[in-house]
């Protein structure tokens, strides 16, 4: 093949998949049967969980509606959307993790993907076991770990405790062994889910610097999903921008992630968070969100004079003394502005449903689109336990009403802070 | 399905090709051949968290058959005063018990495998098959393990003159102890494809495989239903009345054992794995999207 000519290593046809909402199958035998029998005598079925939406049963829902992509041998392709685009849905099917309803994907080659880092890695088995056990998974041979084994021990910087249970060693060491052997796969494609977002900033650029090198040196295709879009601009060589399951731009980076930004809705003002993903497994298990609104609006615009007030609905399934909630704001680009004060919603026990309104000033932020993801944490600051945090996006937009502020302008970061207190002015001569 | 025929590249070049569930076969032999390796990491590793902070460590294997055999001995054969054909009683057992844990721990550890893994199975792409053959291997090491103690007692017994002696049935032991291993795959599989819609199955599943052995000849030969034809017609049903009778008959001289039941025994086996790898290469593509 000559190098001039593009080499297509994916192929993506027609790519569909339907998930079914409400729920799935009761999951016990017992469960199965009292629920068929509830309908056989036409009464209520028991196992419906009260308060959910009957509406939803049996309704589909398209995660990816037909979704088409060329990419070629030696790019690094960056995909891009909101929550619920279809970015985590597209990765999962093209890792073979789940199949597609319709369509077709076509590969040149072995796929390694890193939906996550470590996956397979066991506590009890040193670092070195690991490498071979996480190699294995990713689907290399012994043969071929032995021959990387010193490379990747080199690049994970854990030479001193390679022989060491990976249970004694601390969450950045065990991120940087599994991303060195994750970098360090042979296979033609790798598919990344913002596994970058964890280990310090000198060993993410680090990682980049990899990235790169395997898709530009080594001539293999890297496919990069991200909400951080400064990492999406180091890495990638084209991007795509996936939205409500279809692919809505695919090209030049700068353009995609301006595209992206624009996506921004906010024209919603109501957000139903009772079957949106959570940030991590155990997140919405013991205190769940179930919905958010912002109060007496029709779009979540605000003046930087206006007071922003906010309601949210919420369960428990233990009692708790008192959870603490604090909001995470970022700028549409997804950098971080800051964080709120954390304040504590009281004491909660099972079986009631607590509407909490509490109000925000933006009158800090300089104008622009925000958003904000909601956590509610237990226990003190320095021991925080995450309870719920959904991946959700609450998207809102600042404009300036203020007649004592200059026009916003680039380079001013996203806050201004009070005006200085004047002291004193003293005058001479 | 809409197949859409535009062709950039050649043809041939394209390795993997992912489409939509379809036919009942869909498996790739080949695939779980190349993660060879990988079986044989699940394999140390099972070993590795079995044993890593417990406190006799390896000793479980050998102490477990052990004890079970001596509680068999009094129980059945000592109280309820079971027949055992005439050998060593505690032999007796021991053989029957062998074979019966090797059997059970097979289903056991595989029955579970969509549930137990399901984060694993979530975040990365392999052949799913690969942890129950894992986990089959697994307690083949440590049949042979306890094998290897049945054959230290039995010379013990043997030097002491008891009366027993080898037969010809030896030489199908290793093809015994094959088809027990794709066995307790084989239902085990079935079951781990079934939990993934019932969770309850799991708890069943042992339940079931304590019930199975007691219909199985385990703590009494199957001589002993000689006068009740039509209890040992059931009992020859069951698929590893075969094994165990073949496995006394090879090492202790008597025992039912006939080539009948052994071919009915292994067409069972085969039966069975092939609905369980069937069910599995289902289960295996979508499944993810239940959990």
């Amino acid at each position: 093949m000559s190098v001039t000519e593009k080499n297509p290593v994916i192929e993506v046809r027609g790519l569909k998949k339907q998930y079914k909402l409400g729920q799935i199958g009761g999951g016990t035998l017992t469960h199965d049967l009292q629920s068929w029998w509830a309908r056989v005598r036409g009464k209520e079925d028991p196992n419906t969980i009260i308060g959910t939406d009957q509406r939803l049963f049996g309704q589909t829902f398209m995660a990816l509606n037909g979704v088409d992509l060329t990419v070629y041998q030696g790019e690094a392709l960056g995909i891009i959307g909101r929550n619920g685009a279809g970015k985590s849905t597209l990765l999962k099917i093209l890792s073979r993790i789940t199949a597609p309803t319709e369509g077709e994907i076509r590969l040149k080659g072995r796929v390694a993907s890193m939906l996550e880092v470590g996956t397979g890695f066991n506590n009890e088995m040193t670092g070195r076991e690991n490498i071979y056990m996480n190699g294995a998974i990713l689907g290399m041979t012994k043969a071929e770990i032995d021959a990387k084994v010193d490379e990747i021990i080199a690049f994970s910087e854990c030479g001193d405790f390679i022989d060491t249970p990976v249970k004694r060693y601390s969450s950045g060491m065990f991120v940087k062994l599994a991303f060195a052997v994750a970098a360090h796969l042979d296979s033609e494609i790798m598919v990344m889910d913002e596994v970058l977002a964890v280990g310090d900033m000198k060993f993410q650029q680090k990682c980049l610097g990899k990235m790169s090198d395997v898709a530009g040196q080594e001539g293999r295709t890297v496919l990069y999903v991200s909400h951080n879009m400064s990492t999406i601009r180091q890495l990638c060589t084209r991007c795509v921008v996936l939205d409500k399951g279809r692919v809505i731009f695919d090209g030049d980076v700068e353009q995609a992630i301006a595209i992206y930004m624009d996506t921004t809705d906010v024209n919603v003002v109501h957000y139903d968070l009772k079957d949106v993903s959570r940030m991590n497994q155990s997140a919405g298990k013991r205190l769940r969100l179930e919905s958010l609104d912002f109060v007496g609006k029709e779009s979540s615009v605000f003046a930087d004079t206006e007071k922003m007030r906010i309601r949210i609905t919420w369960r428990v399934s233990e009692p708790f003394a008192g959870v603490n909630l604090k909001m995470n704001l970022h700028y549409r680009d997804s950098t971080p502005v800051g964080i709120t004060h954390p304040v504590n919603l009281g004491a909660a026990e099972p079986g009631r449903l607590y509407a909490t309104e509490f109000e925000f000033d933006p009158s800090l932020l300089g104008e622009g689109q925000y958003f904000f993801y909601l956590d509610i944490f237990d226990g003190a600051l320095a021991q925080a336990v995450c309870l719920d945090k959904p991946v959700t996006e609450f998207a809102f937009e600042v404009t300036s009403a203020d007649l004592s502020m200059p026009t916003w302008a680039a380079g001013w970061g996203r806050v201004h802070f009070p005006a200085v207190k004047l002291l004193s002015t003293e005058t001479e001569g | 399905m809409p197949n859409s025929s535009k062709n950039s590249g050649s043809q041939g070049e394209w390795t993997t090709i992912i489409r939509p569930r379809t036919g009942w076969f869909d498996i790739d032999l080949r695939e779980l051949w190349r993660y060879r390796d990988l079986i044989v990491m699940f394999v140390k590793r099972n070993f590795a968290v079995l044993y890593k902070q417990t406190i006799l460590g390896p000793a479980w294997v050998l102490l477990n058959p052990l004890l079970t055999s001596v509680l068999f001995n009094v129980v059945f054969g000592g109280i309820a005063g079971l027949s055992t054909d005439g050998t060593p009683s505690f032999l007796f057992y021991m053989a029957g018990n062998t074979v019966w844990t090797f059997f059970s721990t097979c289903i056991n550890n595989t029955a579970n495998t969509f549930v137990a893994n399901s984060q694993v199975f979530g975040k990365v792409y392999f052949p799913r098959l690969t942890t129950p053959i894992s986990q089959v291997l697994t307690s083949l090491i440590n049949f042979f393990i306890q094998a290897a103690m049945f054959v230290v007692f039995w010379l013990y017994f043997w030097l002491t003159g008891a009366q027993m002696h080898l037969t010809v049935w030896m030489w199908a032991l290793p093809l015994v102890i094959l088809q027990v291993m794709l066995l307790g795959l084989g239902v085990g599989i079935i079951v781990s494809s079934l939990t993934t819609k019932y969770r309850d199955l799991a708890i069943a599943v042992s339940f079931g495989v304590q019930l199975w052995m007691y219909i199985s000849p385990v703590v009494y030969p199957l001589s002993t239903l000689g006068d009740s034809p039509r209890l040992a017609f059931l009992m020859r049903l069951n698929p590893m009345t075969a094994p165990v009778e073949i496995f006394r008959t090879a090492t202790l001289g008597t025992g039912s054992a006939d080539l009948g039941m052994f071919v009915y025994s292994l067409v069972f086996t085969a039966v069975a794995l092939f609905i369980g790898v069937i069910l599995f290469s289902r289960i295996e593509k979508t499944f993810m999207d239940t959990v």
